[in-house]
Order: structure tokens, then sequence, then C-alpha cells
């Protein structure tokens, strides 16, 4: 009977090897896959025990940890947020399943594990000092900010979003994205349960709240387009705002383009000047512009804008930024609609305030950034942003010839009217985009003051069913209000 | 007995005593038991906890008492047996120790539970088995009483009153305020009934049967039809555990126990083809037929899928155990550095991803060449027993120690599918740690019988002769 004993004794060896080979293979070999699994909840959870650190908007928390353990009792941060759903599409959320915002995109910093604190948590380590995150302040103004989420609150049930820039350093003063929600009712960590329900609901919702529309949205941007058509004019064709081109009542792309202004007509029928079909948004003379520069040149001139961009290249803010396309057309009746934003061509709110804050600042498109600064918890800096040129979009005379034609536009007689603000110059350009269905999107981009811009705004009503005048130009001009008055 | 072909190592081992090594050994067990409770507690509060004193001290009592009752009781038995079995129990009281004072406010209030009093009545059970069963072969006497009692434990938990649900597997029973789990001794009461079966059994098992063959060669040898009976009665009690007590871990682990005992009885790898042709056959059915079964099946395969984690009774826990083997790497957190408290039923099914996480995989492979270590003694006695009960007995005990481990751990790190089973020695529960050391008591009886010299003559002629045992 020894040999079978000896056979089930090297069996049972060979049952102990395979779970020594198996645990090796996922001690040794697995165990960073299984760490970076999104199933592992321990990033999120063993963190509830250490003090984040808070996001500030003009020096006010609006984002912070509070411990919510009774006295003597291991402390428990919880996650706490101001402003209701103001700031939740940039700051985001901290769940105990996940992050979004900037509590994603800065998590190492806010919890402190980052290599930039390494020296700081040393030190700590050595004092016996509890390790603290650190704090990340944030560019927004909080008066554009407010001023964009309330006007879309006024607006009575319209979803939409809105973007400000400060045109000189690409700042983003306002990032405004409706419907929103408040991060409170997702991040309890008392109440995990019904955290989680709440976070399904939203994700359910038909609104999509949990979507940033300024950032992660694309729409036709309409005639706000005609800015960058009308900048190609000038920078390949050679063009002024005095160039004149045909401006017929119908112009036939396949089947009949309108010109969208009332009495449908820009200029009796006869070629129209190139400032005045920005003035009153002419489609047939812009699209005539667009086939004349052919699509190669327009799509370019997109891509200095931030449109187009290459691959991997995407735009980060640090929020990843849905990238916009303007692509080369070669087709006549394509390209003619390209040229007044429709067709192929597609914008987040985001890249359209690139363009009116490039044109702002002669030209030059300032890279875009929501994090000014991250400090210590005893305020030593840690990162500074400092402005960073994108692209030398257009040329500075460029630049004056377009702001000299948009500011036609908030004037008497332009099609933007509701944004002009008192004693204030200010330049922009309505949009109506086509959405293929019953209703259009409403767009107004610009800034203000046009002679020494301090913001660049885009702003844009999802199926507004109006005019961009009649709709986003008065959100456009509360936002650039809270800056210049 | 054995003698197929090749001449083989000599079984018979020399009556030699070494206690001593087993006293340094068990030293060393007891040592590391009170650095474990020390390096929780240093983890957890910054200072050595006093329970490295009450808790290391006591189990160090309990280790010195067993020793020295082997010098007495056993002086011939297997050294490294005791040793083994009392660094796998001190590990596994340090480990519940660190998980307990994770759940404490404060730590100096954290204790062990009812583990040391469990881990006292099981030596008490070893010791007792090593002075009452002289000879085990007495336990032939009992071959269908065994079976009866077996079947009766595994049992108990279905009858109304006495069952007691714990987490949805029928698998404890209720006496006042004590709750038992009497599949674990069961399983004792199984390899007894099997040993002494298949003893009286073996030689029709073994020889008759009708070759099957292809050309020259025998396929498979298949055994008569009435012969199949024990094999059919063994089969249908596994499928029973499983649909009837959803007890996925004892019905393997009792099949599988069954088919290596029937292997080592006749040395026909037939039996065994048919026995696992058998259980895939109804495994197979029990998968298309019962939904607890297809759910366990679905969470081992689809363990990192979103749904199948968050779905009641889903993967989470395996998860969480794996997630903890990662956070654990080559070295480990240390004991009470990491966060293995919160993995459910961390210092029970769990315990080895605990041990895992904390102490690294070289701690976990340390432990289980320990637990390899004490299969092969125990395998190492069978070559020794004398007489083929014993052989069977012994066999089977080392085979179930094995086996076990295998379907624990093998279900935590996703060999197999996760079954819910305890680890020997290690798991806190009364009833496994009193199987386990009733176990250790006939693996040192019969080794201390089978290495204890002959009996020498004390005078030099006659016919009869005066002996010494």
């Amino acid at each position: 009977m020894n040999t079978p004993i000896r056979r089930l004794s090297v069996f049972a060896l060979i049952l102990i090897g395979i779970l020594m080979l198996n645990i090796t293979w996922i001690q040794g070999f697995q165990a960073d896959s299984i760490r970076a699994d999104p199933l592992n909840r321990r990033t999120y959870s063993e963190r509830l025990s250490e003090p984040r650190g808070p996001i500030q908007v003009a020096g006010e928390n609006v984002a912070f940890s509070e411990n919510v353990s009774p006295e003597g009792e291991p402390a428990r941060y919880q996650r706490e947020y101001t402003g209701g759903g103001l700031y939740t599409p940039i700051v985001g959320s901290f769940r105990t399943y996940g992050a979004s915002g900037v509590e994603d995109t800065e998590n190492t910093l806010l919890d402190g594990s980052d290599d930039r604190l390494a020296v700081r948590n040393f030190r700590d380590i050595i004092t016996g000092r509890e390790p603290e995150g650190a704090q990340v302040q944030l560019t927004l103004d909080p008066e554009v900010q407010e001023a964009g989420y309330e006007a879309f609150a006024g607006l009575g049930g319209k979803n939409g979003a809105a973007v400000a820039i400060d045109p000189s350093t690409g700042a983003v003063l306002g990032a405004v994205s409706y419907p929103s929600y408040d991060a409170n009712e997702v991040v309890s960590i008392t109440d995990l349960e019904d955290a989680t329900n709440n976070y399904v609901a939203l994700e359910n919702d038909p609104a999509k709240p949990l979507l940033n529309r300024a950032l992660n949205e694309r729409y036709p941007p309409g005639s706000t387009f005609k800015v960058v058509t009308a900048a190609a004019a000038i920078e390949t064709l050679d063009a002024s705002p005095d160039s004149t081109m045909d401006a017929p009542d119908r112009l036939s792309l396949g089947h009949d383009l309108p010109n969208a202004t009332p009495g449908g007509t820009c200029n009796g029928g006869q070629p129209d000047t190139l400032a005045h079909s920005i003035q009153i948004s002419c489609n047939t003379s812009m699209a005539n512009w667009a086939i004349e520069m052919g699509g190669t040149a327009l799509s370019e001139q997109a891509t200095k804008f931030g449109f187009n961009p290459p691959e991997g290249e995407e735009l980060e803010i640090p929020l990843g930024v849905t990238p916009s396309f303007a692509p080369p057309e070669e087709d006549r009746n394509i390209l003619g609609r390209a040229g007044i934003g429709q067709s192929n061509v597609e914008a987040t709110p985001l890249q359209m305030a690139m363009v009116a804050a490039g044109v702002a600042n002669g030209g030059e498109v300032m890279r875009p950034y929501v994090v000014d600064a991250v400090r210590d918890s005893d305020l030593s800096v840690i990162t500074q942003t400092s402005p960073e040129s994108y692209s030398q979009a257009v040329s500075a005379s460029t630049a004056q010839d377009l702001t000299e034609m948009m500011v036609l536009v908030t004037g008497e007689g332009g099609s933007g009217t509701n944004a002009a603000i008192p004693n204030v110059q200010v330049a922009g350009k309505t949009g109506t985009a086509e959405t293929g269905t019953e209703s259009t999107h409403n767009w107004f981009i610009g800034f203000a003051p046009a002679d020494d811009p301090q913001v660049a705004v885009a702003v844009v009503v999802e199926f507004g069913g109006g005019s961009g005048n009649e709709l986003a130009a008065p959100i456009a001009r509360q936002m650039m209000e809270a800056v210049v008055q | 007995m054995s003698s197929t072909s090749a001449p083989e190592a000599p079984t018979a081992l020399p009556p030699v005593k070494r206690r001593n090594a087993e006293l340094v050994l068990t030293v060393i067990a007891i040592l590391i038991t009170m650095a474990g409770i020390a390096i929780a507690g240093l983890n957890l509060n910054g200072r050595v906890p006093s329970a490295m004193w009450t808790v290391g001290l006591t189990f160090g009592a309990l280790s010195a008492v067993a020793h020295v009752a082997m010098r007495f009781l056993a002086p011939y038995a297997d050294p490294l047996i005791m040793p083994c079995a009392l660094f796998l129990n001190g590990i596994g009281v340090a480990m519940i120790w660190r998980l307990n004072a994770s759940h404490e406010e404060n730590i100096e209030g954290a204790g062990v539970g009812m583990q040391l009093v469990w881990t006292a009545v099981g030596l008490i059970c070893c010791f007792l088995i090593i002075v009452f069963l002289k000879d085990p072969r007495i336990l032939q006497r009992y071959t269908y009483i065994s079976a009866l009692v077996a079947i009766v434990l595994l049992m108990l938990p279905i009858i109304p009153g006495l069952g007691h649900a714990v987490y949805g597997a029928q698998l404890w029973i209720k006496i006042g305020p004590f709750t038992m789990q009497p599949s674990e001794f069961a399983k004792i009461a199984l390899v007894i009934f099997l040993a002494s079966y298949l003893m009286s059994k073996r030689q029709v098992l073994q020889i008759v049967g009708k070759p099957i063959k292809v050309g020259r060669f025998t396929l498979i040898e298949l055994p008569r039809a009435r012969d199949l009976a024990p094999i059919l009665v063994g089969w249908l009690l596994a499928i029973g555990m499983l649909v009837v007590l959803r007890d996925l871990g004892t019905s393997l682990l009792l099949f599988g126990t069954f088919l290596a005992m029937l292997y080592v009885a006749t040395q026909r790898s037939s039996w065994v083809t048919i026995g696992l042709v058998m259980f895939a056959g109804g495994a197979t059915l029990a998968y298309f037929l019962f939904w607890h079964v297809r759910a366990r099946v679905n969470i081992w395969i689809n363990t990192f899928d979103q749904e199948v984690y968050e779905a009641v009774g889903g993967s989470q826990q395996l998860v969480e155990g794996l997630v903890g083997m990662a956070y654990g790497g080559l070295f480990g957190t240390g004991i009470g550095g990491g966060q293995a408290h919160n993995t459910f039923a961390a210092d029970s099914d769990f315990i080895l991803a605990s041990i895992g996480e904390e102490l690294g995989l070289t701690g976990l492979l340390a432990v289980l060449m320990v637990l390899g270590l004490l299969v092969e003694r125990g395998m190492r006695i069978a070559l020794a027993a004398t007489g083929p009960f014993n052989k069977l007995l012994t066999s089977g005990i080392a085979f179930v120690l094995a086996y076990q481990v295998f379907i624990v751990l093998g279900g935590i790190s996703r060999v197999i599918p996760l079954t819910g089973s305890t680890t020997p020695f290690m798991a806190a529960g009364g009833s496994a740690l009193m199987a386990s050391w009733i176990m250790m008591g006939i693996l040192l009886r019969i080794s201390d019988n089978a290495r204890r010299p002959a009996p020498q003559s004390i005078q030099d002629e006659g016919a009869t002769q005066v002996i010494r045992r």
C-alpha cells in the first residue's frame, strides 16, 4: 500500500505547489494591475481617514473635508461642497467609488500622495505632524460663475453651457454647465446607499447633469464660426472689412441656403462687405468666402484657434476637453455650410470662447487653465500656473479688423444688440445653429471691453429655439458685466 | 504490503525521539506568536500591547504543557507534527487578535475570543486520543457506526430547531449558547469509516475488473457493477451535500478524500477516473439545475466584473481578498499595517488572504510550507504505520489537511470557485480547531506506535519470554 501513499503524497505536494505558484503570480506579478482595477475601492475608502486638502475659489473653500467622527473615535472625513451645483462642473465630486473634475485630476495633490509633496511628507513623518493634502486654488471668478449659472437657471428648463476666459492669460473665469448637481448629494460616507442611489439617478437623468457641457459637449457653432471664416478670409485672401463678396438671397448648396436675417437679404441681393456680413450675420456671403478660400484654408485657420487637435494632444485644463472639429472639406456644398459653422463643424463652448479670446488678445490664443495655484497646508506654493501661449491664430492687424467688425454686431443694426453694455464697447457674434431637429442651438461669443479686453465669453443654449441674440447674448452680457463693471 | 516494482526507501522509522528538537521548534512557534501580537500592537497603536503577554503566555503555557505531555505520553511520535501544528495555531491566534483589535476602540480591550479556549480543548482532545486510543485499529470494529456518525453529523444542521444558518450556509447547529459546525467532525468519522471499510473490501475492489483494451493497451479497467455501490453512495452523498446543504466546500472535500483513500486502498487509477467523471457529471448537472452553483461559478470566472461585484452575494469578498493580497505584495504590510480587517470573514474563511496581505507573499509561502510539511510528515507516518488500516487512516487524514488548504486558498486565489471552508488550525472557530487537533492526536498515536522500538527481551533464554513494552 506504500506506492499509492507515496503517489498521494506527491499529489498533495502538487496541490500545495499549485497554490504557491498561484499566490506568487497574484502577489508578485499581478499586484499592480489588481491595485489599479476600478473595483479596488481602497484607494478612496482608505483616504477617508486622512484630511484632504480644500479646493478654493477666490480664497473661499468650495470643497473641503470635515471630520464627522464622534469625539475620541478615529477620524473619518466627509467631503463637503458649497454653492449647490454652481461649481460642480469644474470642482467635480469625490465619491466613495470614484471622482470627477478637479477632485479627480488633482487627486494626488489633494490627498497629499503626490511626489511633489514628498519632501514635506518626509518632514511630517520626522516631526510627527499629521500629513495634510495640498489646497488647490482655481481661476474661477465667483461673480462671473454666478452670473452665468443664475442666468441659465432663469431661462426656465433650458440646458446649455457658458465659458468665460481672461483673454490675456487663458485663465478660465467661468465655466457653467446647466443643469448641474449638488455634489453633497453623492458623497455621503455615512449614508453610502443614499449617495449611490442619488448618483445612479443622476446617471439616468435624461438632462445629463453629470455631463460638463462647457468642456465635453460638442455643438454645431453656427454663425459664431463666421469669425473663423472671416479670419481666414483676411489672412489667406488678403481681404479687408470692406472687401465684398456675392450675397444672393438664396445660395444653392445642394438644397438652398437661406439668409438668416429677417427679410432674407443681406444687401438687397448685391455683393456685401465682410464687415456688414458679420454685423448682420449674412449666410450666403460667408458661405461664398469659405468656398473662395477652399476647405484647407478654413480648416487650418480653425486649427490655429484650437480645433482639430492631433490625437493624444487634446487640451487638458487639467480637466480633459473634448476636441472640436472643422475638417478640410472638398465638396463645395459642404464647404459652404462649414463656412457658417454647420455641416461637419462641431465645437465645445470652451473652443468658441478660445476663438473670442484669441481675437481679443491680438490674435494670440492663450492656453486655458482652471488651476491657478496649488499650495501646501502652510500656504507655500507647490505649483503656480504661468500663462502660456497656445498659438498665434491670426496677426494682430487681422485681430484688430475682426474686433472692429464684431463691435458692429452689438451696435445699432447688429444681430447681437442684447449683449451691449452701457458705456462699454462689446465685440460679439451671434449664432443660431441648425440641429437637424425643429429646434436650434443659440450661441453668442464675444469679449469686452473691445479696446482693452478683460473677458471673453462663449454661451450656448441647447435647443433654445430662439436666436442667439434673444437667448444667449443676455447671458454673455451678464457674465461680461461681472468683470467690466 | 506494497512492493510493486522499484526498490523503495525504507519505510520503518528509527526509534529516535528527538524531543529536544521538538522543544526548540515549539519555543520558536511561541516566540513567533508573541512577536506577531507585539508587531500588530506597534502597527496599530504604536505600543507593545499587554496581549503579547496575556495571550502570548497563555498560548505559550498551553504549548509547553503539550510538549511535556508529548515527552511522557508519546515519546516516539514524530517530532515535527506538534510544533508545526502549534505554529499554525499560534499564527492564527496572533492574526485573530490583530483583526479583532482593529474593530476595538481601544486595542487593549481586544481579545482572541474563544480561540485560546478552543486551543486548550483541542489539545485536551488530542491527548485524550493519544492516551486512550492505544491501538487505533480497534476503530475498525466500528465501521458502520462511523458511517452513521458521519452521516448524522452532516445532516444535523438541517434538523429544524437545531440547525442554524450563518450567512446563508446551513452548516451550523446551535445548542444553548454554543454553535458547532458538525461537518468538521464528520470528515474525521468519514475517514475512519473509509479506512475500515476499504480495509475489508479492498481486495475485491482491487482485483476484480474487466479491462477495456485498445489494441494492446489497457485503456481502463472497469470494476464490476456491484462493486460500484460504495462509490455511488459516496457520490450521492457529495451531490446531496451540494444540493441540500448548499455546501460546495464540504461536498468537494468529502468526495475528494473518498477518491484519494479509494486509490490508496486499491491502487487502481480506474476508480479515480470513474469518480472524477461522476463528479464532473454531477457538478455539470448541478450547474445547470441550481442557481447557487451557477452563481459561484460566475463569481469565480467574472470576479472583476462590475455587476458581479455589486450583486448581492457577489464577488465583493473575493475581490477584497485579492486586493488585500495585492497590497501585501512580496513582503506584506506587516501585521496590523494593512486593511485586512475590512474583508468579510477575514479571521475565518479568508484568514490566508489576511496573512497574504500583512505578511506578504513571503509569509504566506512560509505558512504553506509549514502546512505542506505537516501533510508530508503525515504521509511519512502512513508509510511507516503498521497495518493497512493505520496506513489508510493516516494517509486519509494527511490528505484531508492538504486538500482542505487547497479548497480554501484555491478559492481565495481563484484556482477553483470559492466555496467557503476553514483553514486547518488557523481559522477562528472551535469546531474546526478541535477537529484539527483530533486528527493530530490520531497521527501522533500511530506515529508513536510505529516508531516505538520493538519489545526487547529481558531474559536471555527460553521459549516464553517476559517482555517489556
